[in-house]
């Protein structure tokens, strides 16, 4: 009973040990765990033009202009508070569009315009039929979630 | 508790559970596959390509819901050496890297169209891949030792360390910012999905859950017959052996393989 006792004791302890160092090693972390920097972000922390970091946020509504034949896009990336001006050149992905989320990796430029050289569509967790998406837009309730 | 980690009453339990489990299985995945793939509705932004979540969602659910089993199998039979923990320890520990890999691999064949990439290092990919390999290391762990029972010991420890992974995973979406999107159905909050894909991707999940029954008995039932056929050879081979004074016999089984 008592080898049980302590064997139990060990294990438990362990855990408990294992989990504050996961945390706290976690913590520490924190900022190389982000996939992407939102605009807002960006603006506080400074990221120096020229070096290579993913964008997040929404594409900002009506701000997509394609040029060269479509080809070259320019978009706005917004996290409803901050927007930072993107160009692309190549393909996008089928989620691409106005007030959905997007990750680009890229540098900024002298101007302060992000080069994207690759572009990702965030999905949300949000599943239903299109007629239902018709209705709630219809009926008021719709809402936009802002990026995270 | 006792009464049930006898392997003799396990088998007799097992084999009566066995053939409801199957059956459930496949009435489960068979109506969750159709009502997913044929009757649901498309996605409003998604179109078609959402249906692979009746796969991949479920496989992941799996995925974390095996390797806590194989944690908690791995606590007891560290702590309280219960036989029947360590076979069902080891019987979890492909079936859950079977999911992984499918959750995984579902993934990735959606996210090319949809994301636009089929890999990304963010959190969540990162910390369901390092899943994949913790049940790999427990695999290879489990068999590494020439006597089982320390094989047994080293892979509980490491399937204990590496729960801490579980909640990564669970929360990584909420931690920090991913490419991956949140949950879509938590326990808190209304699901935000549309009760017509809801439905059957909780019959999947369920489905897929029996299924996992299914396949851990039958694994468990072969372990334990297979450690009963090694016993009964030691135990032939120490018959022959003994008349001749006992010198070269073979040592008597470890006690976590008698049969009771």
């Amino acid at each position: 009973m008592t080898r049980k006792r302590r064997r139990l004791m060990f294990v438990a302890t362990g855990m408990v040990v294992l989990a504050a160092a996961a945390g706290l090693v976690l913590t520490a972390f924190e900022d190389n765990l982000v996939f992407f920097h939102s605009p807002t972000d960006v603006g506080e922390k400074g990221i120096p033009e020229g070096k290579r970091f993913r964008l997040g946020g929404l594409v900002e509504e009506n701000s997509v202009h394609k040029t060269d034949g479509g080809l070259t896009v320019a978009f706005r990336v917004t996290d409803l508070s901050n927007a930072i001006p993107v160009t692309y050149k190549g393909l996008l992905p089928d989620l691409f569009r106005e007030g959905q989320g997007v990750v680009a990796e890229g540098v900024l430029n002298q101007e302060g315009v992000f080069e994207a050289a690759e572009v990702l569509a965030k999905h949300d967790e949000n599943y239903m039929p299109p007629e239902v998406a018709e209705a709630l837009k219809k009926s008021g309730y719709w809402q936009e979630k802002a990026a995270e | 508790m006792h009464r049930y980690a006898n392997p003799a009453r396990f088998m007799r339990y097992s084999g009566a559970i066995l053939p409801f489990a199957a059956g459930l299985t496949a009435l489960l995945i068979g109506t969750g596959l159709y009502l997913g793939l044929f009757v649901a509705p498309a996605d409003y932004q998604q179109g078609e390509s959402y249906r692979i979540i009746f796969v991949h969602v479920p496989s992941a659910w799996l995925a974390l819901f095996v390797y806590t089993n194989m944690a908690i199998a791995s606590a007891v039979a560290l702590i309280w050496k219960h036989p029947l923990a360590d076979v069902a320890g080891r019987a979890c520990a492909p079936i859950g890297a079977a999911f992984t890999v499918l959750a995984l691999v579902t993934g990735s064949l959606w996210g090319k169209p949809m994301w636009g990439t089929w890999w990304v290092w963010d959190a969540r990919l990162t910390s369901v891949l390092i899943l994949f390999f913790l049940y790999l290391g427990y695999i290879a762990l489990a068999d590494a030792f020439d006597d089982p029972a320390r094989g047994a010991k080293a892979a509980a420890i490491l399937a204990l360390v590496g729960f801490v992974n579980v909640p990564i995973i669970k929360y990584s979406v909420d931690w920090w910012n991913t490419l991956h999107q949140p949950a879509t159905i938590s326990q808190l909050g209304a699901p935000s999905i549309h009760p017509s894909m809801m439905i059957p991707l909780l019959l999947m999940a369920v489905g897929f859950t029996t299924y996992f029954v299914t396949v851990l008995i039958l694994r468990m039932r072969a372990e334990i017959i297979g450690r009963k056929i090694r016993t009964m050879q030691l135990l032939q081979v120490q018959k022959k052996s003994t008349p001749s004074a006992n010198v070269d016999g073979p040592p008597a089984a470890p006690a976590a393989e008698s049969p009771s």
